[in-house]
């Protein structure tokens, strides 16, 4: 009968495009990085372990999902309470902090150039404070922590609101009776904040950490606006060796490596936040 | 000339089997009413009906047409949903026209016949309003007339008053039976409403677990069940059961009281309602454990056999929980059903 | 969004005072202290970049900064004129406009079937799915860089909106999924009581009650498309889109012409996500599942 194959009619353009574009190509990029004239090799993998920015590369991405994302965490907890409670004006407070939700990591980045170039708005607010005489030249290459440091604010500059976002609807989600049953129970507002609210917001905290984690390790434009290539981050040396260096199996080997931590990163958050059967709202 | 006939339909969801070979004939011009508990399948046989659903076997034919594998376009149905299904982006003026327009009827005729079931329904002031304006029985009456407007050979209900309030429930049921009974079409109506279904039918199909367990007039099945179920699901409070044994050749005993019953069997199940007991010598002997005064009549509820057993009483009799209280039941009024199958004997 | 304005009404109503942080007088300044501080770290990085970007080059490398604008449209001016601008930014289009068509002629259909069917196969089409979340996308791009030669779709928008399609079709997904659900199956079936073919009723009924939703997803697949970089870096050489022409030309361009292409970056995507802010609970709400 029709109807019978109806939904599959449906589904299909839909399942044939993600088979042959994004199926197929993850596959090869795994066949990509371990293949050669020769067959089968490691010399693509060894190539990039044994390049000098290879150990950099992923030390600086590790370390910067590790403090952006708990940073981001916070700040979105607390603008998602601070929306939650509001009455007047919520729906304009909550497009403002939506705002970032739209700009790329690249507009990002150049946002922040404007602010800590040397000729920038940071250096003129240090100079009409009196705490600098000449700007200081805050992204050279000598120092590599006040470009991260940037990055990191410009990260979470951006990329906090989608945390905010998830989190707000899921708050949504959770009944008012659950909070109002915590105050008749003489529950304080924080221990109602870590007891009710922040469990049950469990599903929400999972999928936005995951999402967002993933995203940190793809952290690509706002670096070379901000760093150039002083600041080596495992995209960026994807792109050198994809684009400059047009060696895309030395460029699949690395885009192995962020494949490894964002699978292995999900899996980990997918076991620390997994909620009990039958304990879901 | 419409009427239905449904042979041997059959419906299974995975291994549910929801609906079990259902035979049944609502003649032309007839008030049919599906009445159940919920999850009976009767909702499932109605959208067979109606086309929303395929059977897995069986027929369905609609005024001597086979429809069973036709979509609901093409049965000359129209239907009336438990949530109305009252188009939000329509005003009423469309959502009543809307089946016309689909059959392409000129303007003129469509304008004529939304005016007049609007009328019929005393919706024309609402005319230009949306679903969004109107109130739950301002909908109902909406989704009813564009219903009648579309002038069906069959109209199917599934649960129409449901989600009305207790006293709108008892308007509208009221001005349902006037209109259908005038526009002369088929009525299939689903419902778990024992009282809705008594006050409406022509006949009853009462159903459960799948299947149809009796089908008769309303008088009929309150007073003759078919069976055991049927008799506890219908009336309110419901009738009352008490296991009886053989005493002899007809003869049986009840809780301590020998009657006259069927001869049938070793053992059988007396029921008697509860407003066919009196107070009166040589009856049940009967502890009295709860008074409930509902104003016509006081309900007595007491322990019989070991067994709870409702009575409605005279509300002037003076009694009180302890008391003890000799019940004795209208003869006429005693059935017995089979202790094992649940039939009547 | 419904269930949200179903609690403010119900707030509204509720005239007792809500505990706020502390509920003295101190802590509501706090509270209101803290959503001002948290609008103006959103907003005064975006007016900085566009005191830039409305300023002369002079100014723009001039030091110290005014902070406010001189209303001088210099930079905007050598940006737009500047060689491959006028370009990048009709690729752009260009790109994001296919992006949109695609994962919603893609996605919304399946959207739609997930929403109305059960039928055996529906979890492996949801894991798919939910499996390119799970995936670092722009890292696609590689493979593809190769099979795009070999097909001749290399350098070209289709190619690049390909890949920007995988990134959106799990949003029109999902998205569409939750919208056709917001639609009752007893509408769609009323009409096929009244004389509805199944495509009439999607039509008349369905199409009508969820087309600001649509059009919402489909600014939404633009945006994703506008914004990515590192796929577009790749993947173009001369047809470059916006985002790749800015980090190409990055360490060679002067101060003014990057910010001016942020701007031309920014202000449309800010333009767009005020369109649908009302679906972004439902985006982000459904896509988080």
């Amino acid at each position: 009968m029709r109807a019978k194959a109806l939904p599959y009619l449906l589904v299909l353009p839909a399942t044939l495009f993600l088979l042959v574009f994004f199926v197929y190509p993850a596959l090869q990029i795994g066949v990509l990085a371990v293949s050669g004239p020769e067959g089968l090799t490691l010399r693509h993998l060894q190539t990039m372990a044994g390049h000098w920015k290879f150990g950099p590369a992923l030390r600086w991405t590790l370390l910067l999902a590790a403090v952006v994302v708990p940073v981001q965490l916070a700040l979105a907890l607390g603008m998602a309470s601070i929306v939650d409670r509001l009455k007047a004006g919520r729906d304009t407070v909550l497009y403002v902090f939506a705002i970032p939700l739209g700009l790329s990591d690249l507009a990002a980045g150049i946002i922040w150039l404007a602010i800590f170039e040397q000729s920038g708005f940071l250096n003129s607010v240090l100079l009409h404070l009196g705490v600098i005489e000449r700007p200081v030249l805050f992204l050279g290459y000598q120092n590599v922590w006040v470009i991260f440091l940037a990055v990191v604010l410009a990260e979470v500059w951006r990329a906090t609101a989608i945390v905010m976002v998830i989190l707000v609807s899921g708050m949504g989600l959770i009944p008012k009776e659950y909070d109002e049953a915590g105050q008749v129970f003489g529950a304080s507002a924080w221990q109602r904040f870590t007891r009710i609210t922040l469990p049950l917001l469990r599903p929400s905290l999972q999928s936005a950490l995951i999402l967002r984690t993933l995203n940190a390790f793809e952290v690509f434009a706002v670096v070379i606006a901000l760093g150039g290539t002083t600041l080596p981050v495992l995209m960026g040396e994807t792109y050198q060796w994809q684009f400059m260096l047009r060696d895309r199996n030395v460029a699949a080997a690395y885009a192995l490596v962020i494949l490894g931590i964002s699978v292995a990163s999900t899996l980990f958050y997918l076991r620390a936040l997994r909620v009990p059967r039958g304990a879901t709202l | 000339m419409a009427e239905i006939v449904i042979k041997g339909v059959a419906k299974s969801f995975g291994a549910f089997q929801a609906l079990h070979s259902i035979d049944l004939a609502v003649a032309d011009r007839e008030f049919m009413v599906l009445l159940g508990p919920s999850g009976c399948g009767k909702t499932t046989l109605l959208r067979i009906v109606a086309g929303l659903e395929t059977p897995s076997a069986g027929e369905v034919w609609i005024g001597g047409r086979r429809v069973d594998r036709l979509p609901p376009r093409e049965r000359g149905i129209a239907m009336v949903f438990q949530n109305y299904a009252v188009f939000p982006h329509l005003t009423v003026f469309e959502n009543i026209a809307f089946g016309l327009r689909m059959q392409r009827l000129p303007r003129e005729t469509i304008r004529e016949r939304v005016r007049r079931t609007a009328a019929l329904m005393h919706i024309e002031q609402l005319l230009d309003r949306y679903s969004g304006q109107l109130s739950g029985g301002q909908r109902q009456r909406v989704a009813v007339a564009r219903a009648l407007a579309m002038e069906p050979d069959v109209i199917l209900m599934d649960e129409p008053l449901s989600n009305l309030d207790a006293l709108l429930r008892l308007e509208m049921r009221a001005e349902l039976k006037g209109v259908l009974e005038a526009s002369e079409t088929t009525t299939v109506y689903v419902t778990h409403d024992q009282v809705e279904a008594m006050s409406l039918a022509d006949r009853i199909a009462v159903m459960n677990e799948g299947r149809i367990v009796q089908v008769s007039t309303p008088v009929d099945i309150y007073r003759n069940p078919a069976a055991r179920f049927v008799g506890s699901f219908i009336g309110n409070p419901p009738m009352n059961f008490i296991t009886a044994s053989r005493a002899g050749p007809g003869e049986w005993d009840v809780a301590g009281l020998r009657l006259t019953g069927p001869e049938a069997g070793e053992r059988l199940e007396f029921a008697v309602r509860p407003e066919d007991l009196e107070v009166g010598p040589g009856g049940f002997q009967a502890a009295v454990r709860v008074v409930e005064p509902l104003g016509p009549h006081t309900l007595v509820t007491a322990e019989v056999g070991g067994r709870l057993f409702r009575a409605v009483l005279d509300s002037d009799l003076a009694v009180g929980p302890g008391d003890e209280l000799s019940l004795l039941p209208k003869a006429d009024r005693v059935r017995w059903f089979d202790a094992e199958t649940g039939e009547a004997v | 969004m419904r269930r949200s304005g179903a609690r403010r009404a119900a707030g509204a109503r509720n005239d007792a005072p809500r505990a706020v942080v502390g509920s003295g007088p101190a802590g509501r300044f706090l509270f209101g202290a803290s959503v001002v501080l948290l609008c103006v770290w959103v907003l005064v990085p975006i007016y900085l970049l566009l005191v830039n970007a409305l300023s002369s080059p002079q100014e723009v490398t001039g030091f110290p900064k005014r902070f406010v604008p001189s209303f001088d449209f210099g930079s905007i001016r050598f940006f737009a004129s500047f060689a491959g601008v006028a370009q990048a930014l009709w690729n752009s289009i260009a790109v994001a406009a296919l992006t949109m068509v695609m994962s919603l002629g893609l996605g919304a259909p399946a959207g739609y079937a997930l929403s109305r069917f059960e039928f055996p196969g529906k979890e492996w089409f949801r894991m798919i799915v939910v499996m390119t979340r799970a995936f670092p996308l722009p890292l696609l791009a590689l493979p593809l860089a190769i099979f795009f030669i070999r097909t001749g779709l290399d350098d070209t928008a289709l190619g690049l909106a390909v890949v920007h399609t995988v990134l959106a079709i799990p949003f029109a997904t999902l998205i569409t999924f939750s919208l056709f659900s917001g639609v009752p199956l007893e509408l769609e079936e009323a009409a096929w009581t009244l004389g509805c073919t199944r495509w009439q009723a999607f039509h008349k009924v369905v199409l009508p009650l969820v087309l600001p939703g649509i059009a919402a997803s489909a600014v939404f697949a633009f945006i994703v498309s506008w914004n990515e970089v590192f796929a577009a870096a790749v993947l173009t050489v001369q047809n470059r889109t916006l985002p790749a022409f800015l980090v190409q030309s990055l360490n060679v361009s002067p101060l003014h012409l990057k910010f001016a292409g942020g701007a031309a970056l920014v202000v449309p995507a800010l333009v767009f996500i005020f369109a649908v802010r009302r679906y972004l609970f439902a985006m982000w709400g459904i896509a988080s599942r």
